[in-house]
């Protein structure tokens, strides 16, 4: 085995949420490694330049938000990659932008947020569980990676919906993982830290960039450790 | 039979006929497939997705609206996605039984189709009015991005509501390879595959691109199935050597399990992993030369599915099983109700028509 060559090399990974902030960074950083790579996001101008920018990955317009663009999206994740190995749930809600207290917030930036950092995430995961497995039966990595968040864990005054959302979106995951570990299927959740992202800017405009981490730096630690977590599990690319 | 009608994958009513290797019939629950599989059995599915290949358009030269059906090519490969053998229907839409569809517009090579943001262009004809080989322009993700935003699962008269991709899509739906879906594999459930590992059944797949199973048009139905291709995993080959060492049954689920492996063992050597073109008919004439059983839909007689089961069995073992699905009120069709129907014991030509009446139930 060569040493010197990611273990992601050669890994099918799908990011949602490709076009900015972590998400780009990580389809940079994938590609960098080797890995295939297609992204899923709602802007097709935004979708074409990435996939310019980033050659040989594959770019798909949509909104995971929305239930009936769920298996277009699977379609064409599958037939970009010829199957998959990994999933990366990175694509995010805030709800209320400018952040407002629960108080404040409108039942539909609620469920905006749930719909898109909640039941998105496990409408395309069950739509993909399928070409997971396939995988895991021919001894290739299976992953799921959910981007969590600190507010997630903490109550921060203003972060009610996003918060909750991700809270519930970690332990789905964990059940997820539970149920799926049998099957050779692998889920779980990373809190990626405070990020210099468009979608800090709009939670928290008054923040200074140069005290957030940069995207980059938080895509490598993340794929630092998948690597790790596949080194570890007994599989093969 | 009466056909499902209702977009269901696992009604939790439905219901199993078991054939034995002596033909005898067993009524049972399908949620109880697992009761017959024994220790070491090897299922194995078809975990191809299925395609939106229905492609409602206009056939420019013209004008005229037409629908068009994706319904086979010859590799698996997902960036040969331009070239596709398809049936073209005229006007109307599933609603009209397929028996009772207009034919389209005469077609000739060069003509050009417009399918919703999709433009595909006549190659050839295949001797028929509806059947012709087409080539869609552009790259093969703005072809799948077209087919995944303009396309539907094909859509059944028998069917009320239409059908989305979610109640085409088993739940190993992997590659989306498959024209209609392979639906003996509705059956399966994350839970039912679990049991299977606690009871030490094993599973694996294959991917094989299941093609159209009837057209409604008695010539073109002559021709099917299409030659259709299948990929068969290193780590399923594996499986099967396994089972096959410990002297364990290969359970195929569906006809198109049935054809890939069947088509992959005819050669007689050992199985090999990879892709390959599935070209044969299985029948009463065939020779199984590795499944040991099959679950499948209730098919109807005179489908190229139901004439397969005949390598299973002899025809009054199937025509005694016919009679009970009929008799019993088994459901036909994708979401209809399964039969289990093991490899006859004896060469199929030994149980005599009055011993198979003898086995009536």
């Amino acid at each position: 085995m060569n040493t010197t060559s990611s273990a992601l090399r050669g890994l099918r990974v799908a990011v949602t949420g490709g076009t900015s902030g972590l998400g780009l960074a990580l389809v940079e950083a994938l590609r960098t490694r080797g890995a295939e790579v297609a992204f899923v996001a709602r802007d097709a101008a935004r979708v074409a330049a990435v996939a310019r920018a980033q050659r040989g990955a594959h770019g798909i317009v949509g909104d995971v938000s929305i239930k009936e663009q769920t298996y277009p999206i699977a379609l064409q994740i599958t037939a970009a990659l010829g199957g998959l190995d990994l999933l990366i749930h990175n694509a995010s809600s805030l709800g209320p932008v400018p952040l407002v207290p629960l108080a404040d917030t409108d039942c539909e930036d609620l469920e905006l947020a749930l719909a898109t950092n909640l039941v998105g995430p496990f409408r395309l995961t069950k739509a993909l569980l399928g070409a997971l497995g396939a995988s895991a039966r021919e001894g290739r990595p299976a992953q799921v990676l959910h981007i969590g968040s600190d507010a997630a864990v903490t109550p921060y005054p203003c972060w009610g919906a996003y918060g909750a959302s991700k809270a519930a979106l970690v332990h789905l995951s964990r059940i997820w993982d539970e149920e799926m570990k049998p099957h050779g299927i692998r889920v779980s959740a990373v809190d990626p830290g405070d990020m210099d992202t468009p979608l800090h800017a709009l939670a928290v405009p008054a923040a200074d960039p140069a005290t957030l981490k940069r995207p980059a730096d938080a895509a490598r630690e993340i794929l630092d450790g998948i690597e790790a977590a596949i080194a570890s599990a007994e599989v093969h690319i | 039979m009466k056909a499902a009608h209702e977009p269901i994958q696992r009604p939790r009513d439905a219901r199993l006929l078991v054939v034995d290797a002596a033909g005898r019939l067993h009524h049972d629950r399908r949620a109880n497939l697992a009761d017959h599989l024994r220790r070491g059995d090897l299922l194995i599915a078809n975990d191809a997705a299925t395609l939106p290949a229905s492609l409602a358009g206009i056939h420019v030269p013209s004008g005229a609206p037409i629908e068009v059906r994706l319904a086979g090519r010859d590799m698996l490969a997902v960036d040969a996605v331009r070239e596709f053998t398809a049936i073209v229907f005229g006007a109307g839409d599933h609603r009209t039984r397929t028996e009772d569809r207009a034919l389209p517009p005469p077609l000739a090579a060069g003509d050009v189709l417009q399918l919703g943001p999709l433009r595909a262009t006549v190659q050839r004809t295949l001797g028929h009015p509806r059947l012709i080989v087409l080539r869609f322009d552009g790259a093969p993700n703005v072809i799948w991005a077209g087919l995944a935003r303009h396309g539907r699962p094909i859509q059944y008269a028998h069917i009320d509501a239409p059908l989305a991709l979610w109640d085409a899509w088993t739940r190993v739906a992997a590659l989306p390879v498959a024209f209609e879906a392979p639906s003996a594999g509705f059956v399966l459930d994350w839970q039912l595959l679990a049991s299977l590992r606690e009871r030490g059944i094993g599973f694996a797949t294959l991917t094989h691109a299941a093609g159209i199973s009837s057209t409604g048009d008695a010539a073109l139905d002559a021709r099917l199935p299409f030659p259709e291709p299948y990929y068969l995993p290193a780590s399923t080959v594996a499986a099967i050597a396994a089972a096959r060492t410990n002297g364990a049954r290969i359970v195929a689920l569906g006809t198109t399990v049935t054809r890939a492996l069947e088509h992959a063992a005819a050669h007689g050597g050992p199985l090999r992993a990879g892709e390959a073109l599935a070209t044969q008919r299985l029948g009463a004439h065939s020779r199984l030369c590795l499944v040991d059983a099959i679950v499948s839909g209730t098919h109807e007689p005179g489908s190229s599915h139901h004439a397969l089961l005949h390598a299973f069995a002899s025809a009054e073992v199937i025509a005694n099983a016919d009679r009970a699905l009929e008799r019993h009120g088994y459901l036909t069709h994708e979401f209809g109700d399964s039969v289990l129907l093991e490899r006859a014991l004896a060469p199929t030509a030994a149980v005599t028509p009055s011993e198979a009446a003898l086995l009536a139930d």
